[in-house]
């Protein structure tokens, strides 16, 4: 229990902190470099896991960065890219899931919701405004 | 024998919760005067049991006292004397204790100042907040007793957290706490209107400067985590959508749309079971952030302890403080009393105000879950982060935004909002005029640059159209209520112009630097004079020196640092950044790269990124300035 | 009357999925991530082969046998602490593979000289760049291949006797 405590303190060290790799790297163009910063900032680093790998300082981080720049000279596509890396490391690597299969609840809960809540909120002011007709108008109101 | 002292304390606080949390409530039940009156006195000696208990625990700290476990954990002899007192809320068993002073804090601030409220209410309300000091009393005392000892005694300490040794995280629990704690006051109140079945604007009129509070201190709270992430962690960010951050966040969104509920059902008598509700969710969401950073359910770099067993306390706990009052609402709401109100009106205005902060809530809680549904319902390990978060706030406050111009502006009960509208419509094209040029103009990220600019340029403006028509009126008077509401809208514009534009337009370099070597990035260059080492009270530093230019000035030197703490060698980067109005200049150390000198530096220019806490702290005043209202001064039960 | 139930109901539920979160992850490590190669053909051990006097056989051997791959490093404690159980593992007749990762040969050489060396054959991935195609991240991470090649089980973090005698033996049973 207490080496898995410190095990667990050491990563969190690891994780929070700038330690190695702020590693420069040679772009060959601007967009490379942009379209580099964009993919490596939508995926998860499986060791420090509450970062993308574009921010992560983890050694594993510094790998799959340098795999992803890899695979972008190779030239695949983002898409392809991130099969490759889910295909190793599951859809955990992914900071979006993707839209398919059951996370369709994910994506449309929030909606459903707020058009649940808005058909309630029609209703309510319905039968406010029927009893608001009939109510005097009120000239002299507090703000 | 002073930390049994402590624990006695802490026993006999918990015998005093479970007092008071019984004998006014049983009072209020039978009209008994005796009982009900011994809630003050039951509250003034809890509180009193529970400080004496945290001040012997500072005191452990103080003096060393490593036969004490928790000490021993947290803080060693060479820690400074002011981190030696706020390790005591450096991990789990600490913080508790200082959640239950604060709760016992508050407490005792509703004993002392409710002596306009009848008999009835301050004993029930009382009694409430006694139940909850005695389940967290309970869960200190039976699973995280911050007195225990160590035996035998260590000889030196661990250390805190290297982390955790910065002024801003002092203040970051604290200022939480009070938040998540101060719900429970509304919390209290909606459950003591649940029990006597009806809900008075009278009492509402007394409960919402206590909400203003605790939401006030909440987003102070929020708002110095953030920034402390931002200075202290090295990479720029300050919001990650991590689950002990949405935690936080989810109250905060509650209780925003539970201020304007109350207001308006203090003043119209509408929405009394949507404010009971909220105020119910307000502090349930606070129970549940407890819950999820010391369960061990979700994985968090912010995560206090992930121990099976004191999560299923706190579950218990949560659904028995939840469930309780769900039930309760469910049987006990009482009717509508509210007077009517057309569709157009300030009423309706608000009504869907509360239901987009509701819905941004559930998203949050949905997307935090979400992971471990997945879990459960075995679809695998998935993973949700900040596109998914960031994506579906815009998306769900973006109508909030366009709104809130409109609400000061329209009447109660009826209004025509076509006429509001009218009122509003220059200002509105100004700002999209204004949002069009700068979607034009910018060097990168236009939509956002674009909404940036429209965002606070609307809201001010509109804001700003309130104040002039106020100013022209009769009346010509602002209320406290009015200039706090006018200060946090503004704050929310300030806030909307610094997340936006520090996300679209934030520039960063990765550089690997010898010394005498300069880079650019925009208007400013960074030129990099080297690396030294200096000692440090207890640790040592790497001490990078980088001058920044705009053209031929000189702006600033930064001094970005790597520190190697002396016990444990954990190192640590402190970056160093130049703040400013406009933007911040910052600078991180990495490795050093060669025997020469070279080290890989982070350079970063990053627009606007203070307005991010500068709106904060400008909604959290405007918050705090309500509560002066005239309409909340105390007067004499009716 | 839904609408007043609405919020408890809703409650019950998330009641329920907090319940049996904090059942699932209890003792459980909740960020290690499962293996996406398990009943899938394990990636080629095309690798340089650290010499030691122990190493019994060459990696083309390992066809038509199962094994048990264990990723460590010298730099790595954890590595340390399960050492004298994968010893015993070895010691009862299972072939361990060493695959050390991100590790200097002499550093390693001088870690299994100094603690003893348990594994069948050790190869070596300097650079990491192999481990991604395994899904490693990490160490110490352990797998079980059968004897046609597929991957059958991983478990990531140190290995205990509990964990061998509960999840690897029989992973290794199945696979023979």
């Amino acid at each position: 229990m207490k080496r898995r405590l410190l095990a667990i303190a050491l990563m969190l060290l690891m994780c929070t902190q700038v330690t190695h790799a702020l590693e420069p790297v040679d772009y060959n163009s601007p967009a490379e470099e942009q379209r580099f910063k964009a993919l490596t900032a939508e995926l998860r680093c499986v060791m420090c896991q509450n970062q993308s790998i574009a921010d992560s300082n983890a050694p594993i981080a510094h790998d799959l960065r340098a795999e992803v720049l890899r695979l972008m000279r190779e030239g695949k596509s983002n898409d392809e890219i991130k099969r490759y890396l889910v295909e190793r490391y599951t859809e955990f690597v992914l900071y979006e899931p993707p839209m398919h299969g059951g996370n369709w609840l994910l994506w449309a809960g929030p909606f459903l919701l707020l058009l649940g809540g808005g058909f309630w909120v029609a209703r309510v002011i319905r039968n406010k405004s029927g009893a608001a007709k009939t109510a005097v108008v009120e000239t002299d109101q507090e703000w | 024998m002073l930390p049994e002292l402590g624990q006695i304390l802490l026993l006999a606080a918990l015998l005093l919760s479970l007092l008071l949390g019984t004998l006014p409530l049983w009072g209020a039940q039978r009209s008994n005067n005796a009982l009900m009156s011994s809630a003050r006195p039951l509250s003034y000696a809890l509180l009193a049991a529970v400080v004496c208990s945290y001040a012997l625990l500072t005191y452990a700290f103080e003096v060393h006292d490593f036969s004490v476990a928790y000490v021993a954990k947290n803080s060693n002899s060479l820690l400074p004397p002011l981190y030696q007192a706020s390790a005591v809320w450096g991990a789990h068993e600490g913080s508790l204790l200082l959640w239950v002073m604060i709760l016992c804090a508050w407490i005792t601030a509703v004993a002392l100042k409710s002596r306009a409220l009848p008999q009835t209410v301050v004993a029930r309300v009382l009694s409430v907040m006694g139940w909850i000091a005695f389940g967290f009393l309970a869960f200190t005392v039976f699973t995280s007793n911050p007195f225990e000892r160590l035996l035998p005694a260590a000889i030196e300490g661990h250390d805190l957290n290297p982390l955790l040794q910065d002024p801003g995280l002092i203040f970051h629990p604290p200022l939480l706490y009070l938040g998540y704690v101060g719900f429970s006051v509304a919390f209290a109140f909606a459950i003591a209107a649940l029990i006597d079945g009806r809900i008075d604007a009278q009492w509402i009129k007394w409960a919402r400067p206590w909400t203003n509070a605790a939401w006030g201190f909440l987003t102070l709270g929020i708002a110095l985590g953030s920034f402390w992430a931002y200075y202290e962690l090295g990479w720029g960010g300050w919001w990650f959508w991590d689950p002990v951050e949405n935690a936080s966040f989810m109250p905060w969104l509650v209780g925003a749309a539970l201020i304007h509920s109350q207001a308006v059902t203090e003043k119209r008598g509408s929405f009394s079971s949507w404010t009971l509700l909220l105020a119910i969710a307000a502090f349930s969401l606070s129970l549940l952030g407890t819950f999820l950073v010391r369960s061990g359910v979700l994985t968090s770099v912010h995560a206090f302890a992930s121990d099976p067993e004191r999560g299923m306390f706190i579950l218990a706990f949560l659904c028995l403080v939840v469930g309780s009052s769900l039930t309760l609402f469910a049987w006990r709401t009482p009717k509508e009393f509210g007077k009517p109100f057309h569709w157009q009106s300030r009423e309706s205005l608000l009504l869907i105000n509360n239901l987009l902060l509701t819905a941004a809530c559930a998203m949050v809680l949905l997307g935090t879950l979400y992971p471990l549904l997945a879990e459960a319902l075995d679809m695998g390990k998935i993973s949700v982060g900040p596109p998914y978060f960031g994506k579906l706030f815009l998306v769900l406050m973006a109508p909030v935004v366009l709104l809130i111009p409109f609400g000061p502006l329209s009447r109660w009960q009826s209004d025509s909002l076509g006429n509001v509208a009218r009122v509003l419509m220059p200002w509105l094209v100004l700002a999209a005029l204004v949002a069009l040029v700068a979607l034009f103009k910018a060097p990168q990220h236009p939509i956002k640059t674009a909404l940036a600019f429209f965002s606070v340029f609307w809201i001010t403006l509109g804001t700003l159209r309130f104040v002039w028509q106020r100013l022209r009126q009769a009346q010509s008077r602002f209320t406290a209520e009015m200039s706090g509401m006018i200060l946090a809208h503004t704050g929310v514009a300030v806030f909307c112009f610094g997340a936006l534009m520090a996300e679209a337009l934030s520039t960063e370099k990765d550089v690997a630097a010898k010394p005498g070597q300069s880079f650019e990035i925009g208007a400013y260059r960074f030129l990099f004079q080297g690396v030294q080492e200096l000692p440090g009270p207890n640790f040592v530093a790497q001490r990078g020196a980088i001058q920044v230019f705009d053209g031929e000035r000189m702006l600033t030197t930064l001094y970005p640092e790597k520190r190697q703490y002396a016990s444990g060698g954990s190192i640590m980067t402190e970056a160093d950044m130049q703040g400013g109005i406009s933007r911040d200049l910052y600078v991180a150390l990495g490795e050093p790269l060669d025997a020469n000198g070279g080290w890989a530096l982070r350079l970063h220019v990053k627009p606007f990124i203070r307005w991010i806490w500068f709106g904060a702290l400008m909604m959290a005043l405007g918050a705090f300035l309500v509560m002066f209202d005239k309409r909340f001064k105390n007067r004499r039960p009716q | 009357m839904i609408q007043r139930l609405l919020p408890l109901a809703l409650f019950v539920g998330l009641a329920v999925l907090l319940f049996v979160g904090v059942r699932m992850n209890s003792g459980k490590d909740t960020s290690a991530i499962p293996s996406p190669l398990i009943g899938k053909p394990a990636p080629a051990l095309a690798l340089p082969v650290l010499p030691m006097p122990e190493t019994r056989l060459a990696p083309a051997d390992l066809g038509g046998k199962a094994y048990v791959l264990n990723v460590w490093g010298s730099w790595c404690v954890s590595c340390r602490i399960e050492h004298p159980v994968i010893t015993e593992l070895s010691g009862s007749g299972v072939l361990v593979v060493g695959y050390n990762y991100k590790d200097p040969a002499e550093d390693a050489t001088a870690w299994l000289q100094k603690f003893g060396n348990p594994y069948a054959l050790v190869i070596q991935d300097l650079d990491g760049q192999a481990a991604l195609d395994w899904g490693i991240y990490g160490a110490p991470e352990t797998f079980v291949i059968d004897a046609q090649g597929i991957v059958r089980y991983k478990h990531i973090g140190p290995l205990t006797r509990e964990i061998i005698a509960a999840d690897i033996l029989p992973a290794l049973k199945g696979a023979q």
